[in-house]
């Protein structure tokens, strides 16, 4: 419904757009010219149809558009797709949808396997001539099991009425397939547990349900039916054996030898055991081979055929909607279920993405047990427990307090302080962020924030001094080059799966961006600036903090927004390889079990947040340098 | 008694590749209390690196520069120092650029900022306490540099070229700026400049320099500055004796670029 509505609004958007576009160009000015930037300026109009293109790119590739107008089209087309699946393996005997008739290929195939392996038995080395001898007489024999098949003389005519009796059945499929009458009333009990049935089958892209199976439709049902008479035709022909009672003593004969041999074996003939073994294999694929003579199957084919053209016929409508709707791929059957085929499968429809979206969000749905970001309430001692170290007890005086002899603990001054800084106390509670947007959020803001209190002294130190310059260099120089990734391994092992390791490793991210940043700065301060500093009477401190850094900032926030880029793409990665929360684990998580929406859904929130954290540092930047590019 | 004496200021550079350059030979003089000394010269004889020793900035290889009784060996407040390019903080508006000395010295904030209101006062850039400096013109941007300087009452001021990178304009007016302050707060002032004409019009003294090595070539004691202060810039320029001190000083330029440019070749 919505999707339908948007697909409208984005059709006029367009179209409108397009129109104002034509009139503004002539109605404006003709001075600028090819070349002069002033063209480029404005343009809010092909802003609306870029994105207009962008969102119904998405509706019509993800087959939103099709399920917003037919919301039946994926059932009709299962129906359709089981039809062409029970086809198909009828139509492989034949030369319709490959190049020659399935015996024909057969035979090919089986006569090039038997003379390979006569020649790789004459050119053996480890059997003895005798031994030869018996392998190729026995290949040969094999080798006349063929023509026993292929020849109309050995048909059997309880195998040619069958063949009949399918092809007749085939027939009769195509004459009522295109009536009204198709298919006949069921009965009374078996409609009523079919309407049943439909009415406990979702829809189509409900959670767990990818396409309805069962027809819903009138020409749904008529080709579910069909579809059925088929499987049916297609197992019983598969089941027939065109076997002679000549082919199958020439093939006892084969067996009986073989038997006869492999017996007289003893267990050191391991070569002689191989062969005979592939040997009796050769003759057991060609007995399982549907190979039926030349022009035995002749009426079956065009029945076959007749069927085919008939049922493209009836799909009419459907057929075109498949052609319209779904592009890039269509919906296929595989027994009795239906999916999606194509860009509609991995490709969400906005409509579930954008509801699964809102069930994520909810707090008590969320992912893993874990809400995409929420609050929780934590106590204020827990908080006091965590910034607080447990030492500041152990200097306490005095000792802590020891049993009674009556068996109880009397809490002393140093217990009680201990429990202070472990935070084992009744406390007010206050809310605090949680969920995995906040915990990648908060990952990131650690690990920059680190990596910013210990690189940006460091890098200051580096620009402006030669020790430090040569001494931290080697250091920094060869862990930066590294990605950032290829460390991972070795921080969560040491530092573990949990945020340790992963602020560690954002923290190694930013500290060498904010060094080479901040020693950029540092080492480009104007000497004229120093100089006036100095002859203003400033100390070495005062010009460290009044003029080298002010002066370096610049650099130094270019490079917080260089650092926060690479520690989101970074840490999104280390959430893949381990760990329990994070936008990054969702969607690993997600990949596993092939939730191709959350999957979106998470792609997007990155990009969202990797956006939200350039806009916010740009706008800082703009506040706190605005000089930048003046001085 | 702080007049700034030179003896036998010698400096040599060594460039890594081991070759010297002479770049300032012998340099002695005497600059009392309350002189106004401009230097010219053609580039590369040793102007600014006089006037970097003179700050502190470098150490000369041999030979002893005095400020009063103190040997000058390290940058200090009472020798204050203007550059060409102004060197202003651009992350301080002007009031802070101008408070910065007294800052660094730690004076009570209240009492700085009346002290700053005067100054900005005294360069004409009463109301513009709280611009931004990347906001200002050329000619203010030297005014505040200026006014940072004086602020903090040095014994000497030396001026880099600071109105080198003006406009004919501004530099007039900036002119009449310097010889005003001169006047009122009897500083004593050196002032590097490629311009003879400046040169001439703001110094109680002139000494011309010389390259290869760097070298007082010429003394010049002249009136126009003294004059400067009563009459209009611009009659001193058409008087007689100016101009034709002008084209002596000019030529002897001309002279030294081609003997520079002959060497070369």
């Amino acid at each position: 419904m919505i999707t339908g509505i948007v697909t409208f609004l984005i059709i006029f958007a367009v179209i409108g757009s397009i129109l104002y576009g034509q009139r503004l160009v002539k109605t404006e000015k003709s001075d600028a010219v090819f070349g002069n930037p002033e063209r480029a300026k404005g343009g809010v109009h092909w802003v609306i149809v870029g994105s207009s293109f962008l969102l119904f790119t998405w509706l019509y590739y993800s087959w939103d558009i099709a399920k917003a107008f037919y919301p039946k089209s994926a059932n009709e087309l299962c129906q359709v797709a089981k039809v062409n699946e029970s086809l198909l393996s009828l139509k492989y005997l034949f030369p319709i949808e490959e190049r020659s008739h399935k015996s024909t290929a057969l035979i090919k195939r089986e006569n090039i396997n038997i003379s390979d392996k006569i020649i790789e038995i004459q050119n053996s080395p480890n059997l003895k001539e005798q031994d030869k001898e018996k392998f190729v007489n026995l290949l040969n024999k094999t080798r006349k099991t063929i023509p026993l098949l292929t020849n109309e003389k050995y048909l059997e005519y309880e195998t040619k009425n069958i063949i009949d009796e399918l092809t007749n059945r085939i027939n009769k499929l195509t004459e009522n397939f295109s009536k009204d009458t198709y298919p006949p009333p069921l009965s009374e009990e078996e409609e009523n547990k079919r309407i049943e049935a439909l009415k406990k089958q979702l829809g189509w892209g409900a959670t767990g349900m990818e396409v309805p199976p069962l027809p819903e439709s009138k020409v749904g049902l008529k080709f579910h039916t069909a579809s059925q008479e088929l499987n049916l035709v297609s197992d019983e022909f598969f089941a027939m054996r065109n076997h002679h009672p000549a082919y199958l003593n020439l093939l006892k004969e084969i067996r009986d030898e073989i038997k006869e041999y492999k017996d007289g074996l003893n267990e050191e003939q391991v070569s002689e055991m191989t062969y005979i073994k592939e040997i009796k294999k050769l003759g057991q694929r060609i007995e399982y081979e549907s190979v039926f003579p030349p022009y035995a199957l002749d009426e079956m084919e065009k029945a076959i055929r007749a069927f085919d053209k008939v049922q493209k016929k009836e799909q009419g409508a459907t057929r075109i909607k498949d052609m319209l709707l779904f592009p890039g791929g269509t919906i296929v059957a595989s027994g009795p279920t239906c999916a999606e085929d194509g860009p509609g499968r991995w490709l969400p429809k906005p409509s579930d993405t954008f509801r699964i979206f809102g069930d994520l969000l909810k707090p008590s749905v969320g992912f893993k047990m874990i809400p995409m970001i929420w609050y929780e309430m934590m106590g204020v001692n827990r908080i006091v427990g965590f910034f607080l170290p447990d030492w500041i007890a152990d200097i306490m005086p005095g000792k802590y307090p020891v049993h009674t002899s009556d068996g109880t603990v009397e809490p002393n001054f140093k217990s009680k302080v201990l429990d202070v800084v472990t935070g084992e106390f009744e406390a007010f509670k206050i809310p605090v962020p949680t969920g995995h947007i906040w915990d990648s959020f908060l990952r990131v803001f650690l690990g920059l924030t680190l990596g910013i209190i210990f690189g940006v002294p460091l890098g200051i130190f580096m620009g402006l001094n030669r020790f430090a310059k040569g001494f931290f260099d080697p250091l920094v120089e060869l862990y930066r080059p590294v990605p950032p990734l290829a460390w991972a391994p070795l921080v969560i092992t040491v530092f573990g799966i949990d945020n340790v390791g992963k602020v560690f490793l954002l923290f190694m991210v930013s500290f060498s961006i904010m060094i080479i940043s901040a020693r950029a700065g540092a080492s480009g301060t104007q000497l004229s600036k120093i100089h006036a500093a100095h002859s203003l009477g400033a100390s070495r401190w005062q010009i460290l903090r009044e003029v080298i850094f002010p002066n370096s900032l610049p650099e130094i926030l270019t490079g917080v927004r260089v650092a926060v880029g690479m520690c989101w793409g970074t840490l999104v990665a280390a959430e893949f390889l381990a760990g329990t929360s994070g936008i990054g684990f969702v969607e690993n998580v997600a990949r596993k079990y092939m939730q191709y929406e959350v999957i979106w859904i998470t792609i997007f929130v990155m990009g969202m947040l990797g956006l939200l954290f350039d806009v916010t540092i740009r706008k800082i930047i703009d506040k706190t340098i605005p000089w930048r590019g003046k001085g | 008694m702080s007049d700034l004496v030179s003896q036998n200021v010698n400096m040599i550079f060594r460039s890594p590749k081991g070759e010297t350059v002479h770049a300032l030979k012998d340099i002695s003089f005497k600059l009392k209390k309350g002189e106004l000394l401009t230097v010219l010269g053609p580039s590369g004889c040793g102007k600014t690196t006089l006037l970097n020793i003179a700050a502190g900035f470098l150490r000369p290889t041999s030979g002893i520069i005095t400020l009063g009784d103190n040997e000058i060996n390290g940058p200090g407040v009472e020798r204050g120092m203007v550059f060409q390019q102004g060197a202003l903080f651009e992350w301080l508006t002007v009031a802070q650029n101008v408070n910065f000395g007294l800052r660094m010295k730690k004076e009570d904030p209240i009492k700085t900022a009346k002290k700053v209101e005067e100054w900005l006062e005294i360069v004409g850039l009463q109301g513009f306490g709280n611009t931004p400096t990347y906001q200002l013109s050329g000619g203010m941007q030297q005014r505040v540099a200026l006014a940072r300087c004086l602020i903090n009452d040095p014994d000497l001021i030396l001026m880099d070229e600071p109105l080198g990178a003006l406009d004919a304009l501004t530099r007039e007016k900036m002119q009449s700026l310097v010889l005003k302050i001169w006047k009122e707060t009897g500083k004593t002032i050196i002032l590097i400049t490629h311009s003879v004409e400046e040169a001439l019009l703001l110094g109680e003294r002139v000494y011309v320099m010389a390259p290869r090595p760097g070298r007082i070539h010429k003394e010049y004691k002249l009136p126009f500055a003294n004059m400067g202060l009563k009459e209009d810039l611009r009659e001193i320029k058409n008087n007689n004796e100016f101009v034709s001190k002008r084209e002596e000083i000019l030529s002897m330029i001309w002279d030294m670029e081609e003997e520079i440019m002959g060497k070369e070749n």
